[in-house]
């Protein structure tokens, strides 16, 4: 578990076409956004809320080009050193005969390298929990979190999303991080503030 | 957008030198190559190069220029809306169609009807009567589909299908320029009618392209040898020419102020289809020489044994080089196919890379040792280079430069990848 428990701002959009001026009016304003959690990925979020562009595809490379060696190194010394076959009457260094698997364990190890630095980055894994700002982020709500530091106006934040056109806000006290356990003891705002969640 | 865009100088100025080039190099070859002195195979080699390298080029270009009107087919039948900012570039090119195929035909025609069996070794009647020494039982077995008829037919016959359903389809798209905007009703039926005819021409590239027109036109010069996925290597490497060619016009069309919907977007979007289309191409390469390789067949593996030992072993791994390490390499990383320079030294190398692969599809089988990448050969190149540029030009400058009332050219706009 890492972060600690913070306070936020957290407000609701029904439309992604009132989300970008949000965000962007939000971060004008000078509010630090912690995150954004859409029910379905939005192109050009990322570039709007100035988050960098990842770096899960050098990754991704580095993890192919891993299976690639290990391909080739792992048969060609099998096939001429251990265990020297004669297949075919092929020699002994087939590499054309080698290339299908050396492309399937590139694509196995990037393929499997990348979901797991994912699951990484987003600190995502069973029995792993996270806090949910609200519940219905997951279905058809666009739910945007703003930081409070200690020279936020709590007041302040929740008029200006209200502005920008935001149906529902709230203040919430949330962990930032990763737990282990159970929602229920932890996530009480839902079960107090809406009835049927 | 409604005034016509007009040809920069400097593009008649290279046309005009293209082609004044190339037949100045078609004239030499007139000239010194004797081209209708009659040659069995390695008997008059200047003769046989002279409709080889006219074969490789003609056939190549039809090729690409064809694969424009390929991708407006294909995006038109996914209902892509991402490509209509741009979709007159392939309009403009797939124009040039009818031009090289007559070209084409020609020179095709001249070849089988002309007994030049130092090309088309399967022309020569000898082969299959019974009776003479000649006689070739595989040939013989092969006669129902490789005969001058049949090649004759079908080519005519594909040659008019791309022109006549190419045609149709711009047709659709000028005249939208003309009718003004189009309500739902109204828009749905016309994408409906492009839907329709954007079909037939994918049906029928499937029979040409897709199968029979590479067997008859490239594959038939080695007669005994045959690959069921020649024709869909054929197809990758005239496709990802195509989508590098359609790629250069964007650029060339950016540069000079026009197509003011591209962005970034668009040409990474094209950029992933010559990425994408050049490791298909490599997958092709690949499958159809492994499966030869692996197998070991005498009749199989005298293909490759040409071409991989000498002259042609170089030109063989260039092709490997050129066609699938640079664009992999150089091409995998997002800002690669945003960038407009790049994206242009990419196309050139690709369209080069692909006419090295037919120059390797065709000489081998026709010159053999005598193969040559002379001053001629690039000359019959810019030769068919300077038409392309004279056609497009020609359809660019007089039709506006953007699809302003297809229904979809929201979609475009706001494309975003």
């Amino acid at each position: 578990m890492a972060g600690g428990i913070k306070k936020f701002v957290v407000g609701c959009f029904e439309d992604e076409a009132v989300l970008f001026p949000a965000v962007k009016n939000v971060r004008r304003a000078g509010y630090k956004i912690h995150d954004v959690y859409t029910p379905f990925p939005v192109h050009g979020l990322d570039h709007a809320m100035g988050l960098r562009e990842t770096s899960l595809h050098t990754a991704g490379f580095i993890y192919g080009i891993t299976g690639t060696t290990t391909a080739l190194t792992c048969i060609s010394w099998i096939f001429t050193k251990d265990w020297p076959l004669n297949i075919g009457g092929k020699p002994h260094f087939a590499l054309p005969a080698w290339i299908p698997i050396t492309f399937e364990l590139t694509v196995l190890f990037a393929a499997v390298g990348m979901v797991l630095t994912f699951c990484y980055l987003c600190q995502l894994s069973p029995f792993v929990k996270k806090h949910h700002f609200h519940p219905r982020a997951t279905d058809d709500l666009f739910v945007m979190a703003i930081e409070c530091t200690e020279k936020t106006n709590e007041a302040e934040v929740t008029a200006f999303l209200e502005k920008a056109g935001a149906i529902e806000i709230n203040t919430q006290n949330a962990e930032t991080g990763w737990w282990i356990g159970r929602y229920d003891k932890v996530q009480k705002l839902y079960a107090e503030t809406e009835k049927g969640y | 957008m409604s005034k016509s865009f007009e040809l920069p100088e400097n593009y008649n100025k290279w046309t005009k030198g293209l082609i004044g080039a190339g037949l100045i190099a078609l004239l030499y070859g007139f000239i010194a190559f004797h081209p209708f002195e009659h040659a069995g195979h390695g008997e008059n080699v200047n003769s046989t190069r002279f409709w080889a390298v006219l074969l490789q080029n003609s056939v190549f270009f039809l090729l690409i220029t064809n694969a424009s009107m390929f991708f407006i087919g294909v995006t038109t039948l996914a209902m892509g809306g991402w490509q209509v900012a741009l979709k007159r570039v392939p309009e403009a090119i797939s124009s040039v169609v009818p031009v090289l195929g007559i070209i084409t035909l020609v020179i095709l025609l001249s070849i089988v009807w002309g007994g030049r069996t130092d090309i088309f070794h399967w022309i020569d009647p000898e082969l299959y009567n019974p009776a003479s020494p000649k006689f070739d039982k595989i040939l013989n077995g092969k006669k129902g589909f490789l005969n001058p008829v049949f090649f004759t037919v079908w080519s005519i016959l594909t040659v008019f299908l791309w022109w006549f359903i190419g045609q149709k389809m711009r047709s659709f798209s000028l005249q939208s320029d003309a009718n003004g905007p189009m309500d739902y009703e109204t828009g749905k039926k016309w994408i409906n009618k492009n839907i329709l005819w954007a079909s037939l021409f994918i049906v029928f590239f499937g029979l040409s392209v897709g199968s029979t027109i590479p067997w008859l036109w490239i594959m038939s010069i080695d007669a005994h040898w045959y690959s069921t996925m020649f024709s869909w290597y054929t197809f990758a490497s005239s496709f990802v020419a195509g989508m590098s060619l359609i790629a250069i016009y964007i650029v060339f069309l950016k540069n000079k102020g026009q197509l003011e919907y591209v962005t970034d977007e668009h040409l990474h979007d094209i950029g992933k289809f010559m990425f994408a289309f050049s490791v298909f191409w490599t997958y092709l390469w690949f499958s159809q020489y492994m499966l030869i390789w692996y197998a070991n067949i005498p009749e199989e593996t005298g293909y490759f044994k040409i071409r991989l030992t000498g002259p042609f072993s170089g030109i063989f791994f260039l092709n490997l080089v050129i066609n699938f390490l640079s664009p992999l390499l150089i091409f995998m990383k997002k800002s690669a196919k945003r960038n407009w320079t790049l994206v242009t030294i990419m196309a050139v190398l690709i369209i080069f890379g692909h006419w090295i692969d037919f120059w390797q599809m065709v000489m081998p089988g026709t010159v053999a040792n005598h193969a040559a990448l002379m001053p001629f050969e690039f000359g019959i190149a810019a030769l068919f280079v300077g038409i392309i540029m004279w056609r497009v030009g020609v359809f660019l400058s007089s039709h506006p430069m953007t699809a302003k009332n297809h229904p979809f050219l929201k979609e475009s706009i706001i494309h975003h990848t």
